[in-house]
């Protein structure tokens, strides 16, 4: 009971960090209908930016560790829209329109040059840093059994809630999020209506790059290793839950996002932590064979 | 269209560059300005600011560049790209037979190092061709296409390891077994559309290698499986001892490794081949045509008493049964496999492959890889650059020629004569 407690806690962890990151995709796919592969990689370079970021602030000798990540946090954050919005301008503006596989192709190659970007600028090995949010509060004790919250998590749960609090209220409260949802639901309409298209969907890549650099640190900090490749993993995870979720549905990406985090720390606590991806991917095949739209996703009515 | 705006050195594009050039640095100036080195005491950071402004400054005079080349192309536009398909078909004529007679020659052509990398070409062009049924003709996005792939080469190790048979005999085992994972895994995902397929059968591809990588009494684990038998001739093995079983022995020659690395050569030219023989046939058959008729608009299929199911499920099986027999003999040149041969990337290369040739095309897939697979040899010596590159090139293709290098639809089928036209003109907007 301890043990599913102390799981539940680490798996609720994970999972915000993999909706943050799903996020990105569900909104890009809702907007345009497009993977964006190359968003686990901005993930990975905010990852780095963070790192850098927390680096350099403790080299000019800021010591206050709220103070230290707030700003690695708005760094991190807004270099990482930036990339967003490249990549978006480079790769995926000039070929809108064109036919579905252009745009995926297009992002795997993106997705390629960011890795091997991060590979070449910053080295191949892996990156360590030091814990900064040590400690942790005892939830309960049974059996001799610990259960444990560490800062960390905490810091995580709350950012996190904080970060998509003020998503969910950019999406439904202001002017560019009706956009959004205009342009979700019709593109072609919504430029009619004097909607910027190009434009909104040149913001929508920047939110979603800006959340996941923000998971970026969240990670950097939870794990304290970072390598180039961490995107890739992070961005098959994070869009399986989007997916799971229903793509398209952002409360959708948000609780696919917990599922695989739960999914995944349950099975590597209970059964093997090799099999965690596989056992992650099979529940993914099992929802969509029942239901194939995903937990939350609309069912797609095609006109003929 | 209206003509483009002549070049000038103006304010307009001065400062145009000036912002690609502010956007840059902000981009580089943390990732390439500051390299974090490890030290005893934790992380400190390298400052590089000549990297940095050398690369702001590239990013400012390309960007110029650009600009100037824009204008002066005219704009491709729907004239361009059909009189493109045009001269593209002429030239087909004689692109084929000539690409096929130079792979014919190959071997007699280039030393040693030279038939290892038509050998790897080669693979790629029958993955491709394999990938190309699934993707090109029946439209169903597969991400996990070297899940197969991983399935042929293995089925071969194991049953020669286990069984001693040799290659000959479990080609089409291999093959066949190959075909039922993808029948399998076609299954579960009829319902799928798009994009939802898409993260299925990569998913699938995961699982399979995890598993591979994890079932280490079977497969060996991260260790992979070694020593796999390499094929004979009719039986004539390629060794050196010269005895009457070998090939040297029996034709009197002097024994040279280049007979073995040409002959696995030719064996993947015959499997490829194959592959693009048993595809043109099926494009004529009714089966083909379905694949073809499902790409374009899956409802006026159904209601067109097409079997839906059982036309992905044959595009399922037999792109993966070729990818299968492409693993069986990925597993017979390298002789040693492992689980890290048979990553994302391959798919995702496999695919990239398939889509820069122009969809569907199969002379423009067999150049897609030759450009590609090539392209990654030759820059083989820049090393981590030589990704960077690769990557740049997809995007910049994909930017520049959306529907790939091949860009232009015969029909299968047609009164009278058949014509070429351009992509453009097919309605597969949505693949």
């Amino acid at each position: 009971m301890a043990y599913a407690l102390q799981q539940l806690i680490n798996g609720v962890t994970l999972g915000m960090i993999y909706g943050l990151i799903a996020v990105g995709y569900t909104m890009v796919y809702g907007i345009i209908g497009m993977i964006n592969f190359a968003h686990g990689d901005v993930f990975m370079i905010g990852a780095f930016l963070s790192l850098i970021a927390l680096t350099a602030l403790s080299g000019l000798g800021i010591t206050s560790v709220p103070l230290a990540l707030a700003l690695t946090l708005v760094f991190a954050a807004g270099i990482a829209s930036l990339y967003g919005w490249t990549v978006e301008r480079l790769a995926y503006r000039p070929l809108r329109g064109s036919f579905r596989l252009a745009p995926l192709i297009s992002a795997i190659g993106m997705s390629i040059v960011l890795q091997a970007f991060a590979q070449i600028s910053q080295g191949a090995r892996v990156k360590v840093i030091a814990p900064q949010i040590p400690g942790g509060v005892q939830i309960m004790n049974m059996d001799g059994f610990a259960v444990q919250m560490t800062w960390m998590q905490m810091v995580i749960i709350i950012t996190t809630l904080i970060v998509l609090g003020i998503f969910t209220w950019l999406v439904t409260a202001t002017p560019l999020g009706r956009s959004m949802r205009a342009c979700e639901q019709d593109r072609k309409m919504a430029g009619l209506l004097g909607i910027d298209t190009d434009r909104t969907i040149s913001l929508t890549f920047v939110i979603g790059a800006a959340l996941a650099a923000v998971a970026g640190l969240l990670f950097l900090l939870y794990y304290g290793v970072i390598d180039f490749f961490i995107g890739f993993i992070a961005g098959v995870k994070a869009f399986t839950a989007a997916v799971l979720g229903g793509i398209g549905s952002l409360p959708g990406a948000v609780l696919g996002g917990l599922a695989i985090g739960l999914i995944e720390t349950f099975w590597s606590a209970y059964f093997s932590v090799q099999y965690k991806d596989v056992a992650a991917f099979s529940v993914l095949i099992i929802v969509l064979i029942f239901m194939p739209t995903g937990l939350l996703g609309r069912a797609d009515v095609e006109k003929v | 269209m209206t003509p483009a705006p002549r070049f000038s050195l103006g304010g307009g594009a001065l400062k145009d560059a000036g912002l690609s050039a502010l956007v840059a640095l902000g981009l580089f100036g943390a990732m390439l300005g500051l390299q974090t080195e490890a030290a005893p005491g934790g992380l400190f950071l390298v400052p590089r600011p000549g990297l940095l402004a050398a690369a702001v400054l590239a990013v400012f005079v390309g960007r110029l560049a650009w600009l100037a080349l824009l204008s002066r192309r005219p704009a491709v536009g729907y004239v361009a790209n059909r009189r493109l398909a045009e001269g593209l078909r002429r030239s087909g004529r004689y692109v084929a037979p000539a690409l096929l007679a130079f792979a014919v020659l190959l071997p007699l052509l280039v030393g040693r190092y030279g038939i290892d990398v038509g050998i790897l070409v080669l693979t790629y062009v029958m993955l491709g061709w394999g990938l190309n049924i699934v993707v090109g003709l029946a439209g169903l996005l597969d991400l996990g296409y070297v899940a197969f792939y991983a399935v042929g080469a293995y089925s071969y190790a194991l049953l020669a390891q286990t069984f001693g048979l040799g290659f000959w005999t479990c080609l089409p085992l291999a093959g066949i077994l190959a075909a039922l994972w993808g029948v399998l895994l076609g299954f579960p995902v009829l319902r799928l559309r798009g994009d939802y397929l898409a993260i299925v059968t990569l998913a699938f591809g995961e699982i399979i290698r995890v598993v591979l990588l994890n079932s280490a009494s079977i497969t060996g684990g991260p260790n992979g499986i070694s020593g796999i038998p390499r094929p004979t001739l009719f039986g004539l093995r390629f060794s050196a001892d010269g005895g009457p079983g070998t090939f040297s022995g029996f034709f009197g020659l002097e024994y040279s490794q280049t007979h073995r690395v040409a002959f696995l050569y030719y064996v993947i030219l015959g499997l490829a081949l194959l592959t693009n023989w048993v595809t043109l046939r099926l494009r004529r058959v009714a089966l083909g045509r379905a694949w073809e008729a499902l790409r374009e608009d899956e409802v006026a299929c159904r209601s067109l008493g097409i079997n839906v199911t059982v036309t992905k499920l044959t595009a399922f099986a037999i792109g993966a049964g070729f990818g299968g027999l492409a693993g069986a003999f990925f597993a017979t040149r390298a002789a040693f496999i492992s689980p890290e041969s048979f990553t994302f990337f391959e798919s995702a290369i496999v695919l990239a492959i398939v889509v820069l040739g122009g969809l569907g095309s199969q002379l423009g897939v067999a150049l897609a890889a030759l450009v590609m697979i090539g392209g990654l040899e030759a820059f083989r010596d820049l090393q981590d650059y030589r990704l960077l590159i690769f990557g740049s090139a997809m995007v910049l293709t994909m930017v520049l020629r959306p529907r790939g290098l091949v860009s232009g639809r015969t029909p299968s089928v047609a009164l009278g004569t058949r014509r070429e036209i351009s992509a453009e003109l097919v309605a597969e907007g949505r693949g």
